[in-house]
């Protein structure tokens, strides 16, 4: 948690809030993540409904969000670092909002693959999912902690979930040339490692606006890219 | 009229290429043996608001007065250092107090006209400085009402008395009578404080029209007005000139920590 000493004591309490809802918001998007992987490997339609029912709980913190945010701003006129700190909670929870969707999207596939016989190349979104969602925790603990340093770090090791995302559409591909009747399921799988991606860039972005909040600009230089699959 | 352009100190330096119009050096001021100002530097830039912020006590008004010399009236105060306006020292006790009054106008906190006709409230300081006739006179003032986005609301009363008015229709006659003089530089010291919202928004948009033909100072506690008309700001606490930047930098990304801890409210 950030510390805030303002004179006035309930401005304080507002900032603090608004560092609380997205702590919230982030940990309901892991908590997601990790179930849409579960359910997946479980081959549980049932509970992947549930999982992709749970997205409305991330939509809900989110407009929350914005409606304190827009409190904050008419009310407070914050300025300086405090004025940062609300436009980087607004765009923080617009990434974590589509993070939850993503998972949700994992999901909802989930329950289609359940269709088809289980591929075993569908471990390998277990482990994508998983350095996500270190991803996703580093950055989170970055914003709550205005930690610029481990902001940074999030930000170059995106580029590692970039590769394995990478190595694993090479291999549905193969997979797909090797044996066309797999063609449905791997492309369920292609677009669930594409979601989980994602995740890793909206995970980058938190972490950029983390830097923002600390520093007032965003960090130098071109983010470290490995998605080589439109090459 | 020549542009001063001096080598600064990192202090008083902005990210403007704008000459400045006033330029402070080294400047500090005393209160018999109080120092209210320490060694200062600052630059008012030609045709742009600097807004001067800062606790009350931290040396804003103190500033404006330096600035325009009214100290000079007590005799217990004094001012050392340089203010140069138009490559002349103003804060040089030989420098006409006269000539000072028609370059540096000034508008208070609390709207002051004289107890006369709205009409006799413009021409009285002009007559001090020059001879008119009555029909270049009547230019004048209509030129200065006009200015002071007051013409319109008066037009039909400028015989009636300049108490009548509203609070926000007589700041806005003194600062008519301000500009009357044509001065270069106007300082504006709170000219809000007193006013309703609309009245303040009426001398908020003069403010940003004046400054196509003067420059202009303003301190105000206000930290939205500041942001709202002002191009450049300069933050004071106990007589220092701790920060002076672009307005949109100060109100963003301040760089010094107390300049950071006053905008947002920390300062206690």
């Amino acid at each position: 948690m950030n510390s805030h000493d303002h004179i006035l004591k309930s401005y304080d309490s507002e900032l603090d809030r608004l560092y609380d809802e997205i702590k919230q918001m982030g940990e309901l998007a892991m908590t997601q993540l990790d179930a849409a992987v579960d359910v997946l490997s479980r081959r549980d339609s049932n509970a992947a409904a549930r999982v992709v029912a749970n997205d409305d709980a991330i939509d809900a913190l989110e407009n929350t969000i914005s409606m304190d945010v827009l409190k904050l701003l008419a009310l407070r006129q914050p300025m300086a670092r405090d004025l940062r700190e609300v436009y980087a909670a607004l765009r923080i929870s617009s990434d974590i909002e589509r993070i939850g969707d993503y998972a949700s999207n994992v999901a909802k596939r989930s329950i289609v693959l359940n269709n088809s016989p289980a591929l075993p190349a569908t471990g390998r979104i277990a482990r994508l999912a998983k350095t996500a969602n270190a991803l996703l925790s580093d950055a989170l603990k970055a914003y709550a902690d205005s930690d610029a340093q481990l902001a940074a770090k999030v930000r170059d090791a995106d580029a590692d979930l970039d590769a394995m995302y990478t190595s694993f559409f090479r291999e549905l591909v193969t997979y797909m040339m090797e044996d066309p009747r797999t063609i449905g399921a791997c492309t369920h799988l292609m677009f669930m490692a594409k979601n989980i991606e994602r995740i890793g860039d909206h995970a980058t972005n938190i972490a950029e606006n983390t830097w923002f909040v600390v520093h007032g600009d965003m960090p130098e230089g071109e983010r470290k890219k490995e998605d080589r699959t439109s090459e | 009229m020549a542009n001063l352009h001096l080598s600064v100190p990192s202090s008083a330096a902005v990210e403007s290429t704008t000459p400045a119009k006033l330029s402070a050096r080294d400047l500090a001021f005393y209160y018999g043996d109080f120092k209210a100002i320490k060694e200062l530097s600052l630059d008012v830039p030609e045709n742009k608001v600097t807004a001067l912020i800062g606790p009350s006590g931290c040396g804003k008004s103190t500033l404006l007065r330096v600035f325009n010399r009214i100290y000079s009236l007590y005799p217990k105060q004094r001012a050392t250092g340089t203010v140069m306006l138009d490559g002349e020292n103003i804060i040089d006790p030989n420098y006409p107090l006269n000539k000072l009054r028609s370059k540096v106008g000034m508008v208070f906190q609390k709207p002051v006209p004289f107890p006369m006709s709205i009409y006799d409230n413009i021409s009285y300081g002009i007559n001090h400085y020059e001879k008119l006739s009555k029909a270049e006179m009547d230019v004048r003032v209509e030129q200065a009402l006009r200015e002071g986005a007051l013409w319109d609301e008066v037009k039909d009363k400028l015989k009636q008395s300049a108490l009548g008015l509203s609070g926000g229709q007589q700041q806005r006659l003194c600062i008519a009578r301000a500009v009357a003089l044509k001065p270069e530089v106007i300082l504006f010291d709170e000219p809000t404080s007193a006013l309703d919202p609309i009245a303040t928004g009426k001398i908020e948009q003069l403010i940003t029209e004046l400054k196509q033909q003067f420059s202009i100072l303003i301190v105000t506690h206000n930290m939205q007005q500041a942001a709202r008309v002002s191009d450049y700001t300069a933050f004071m606490y106990l007589g220092e000139l701790v920060e002076h930047g672009a307005t949109e930098t100060i109100f963003t990304r301040p760089t010094k920590k107390q300049t950071e801890d006053y905008i947002t409210g920390r300062f206690g």
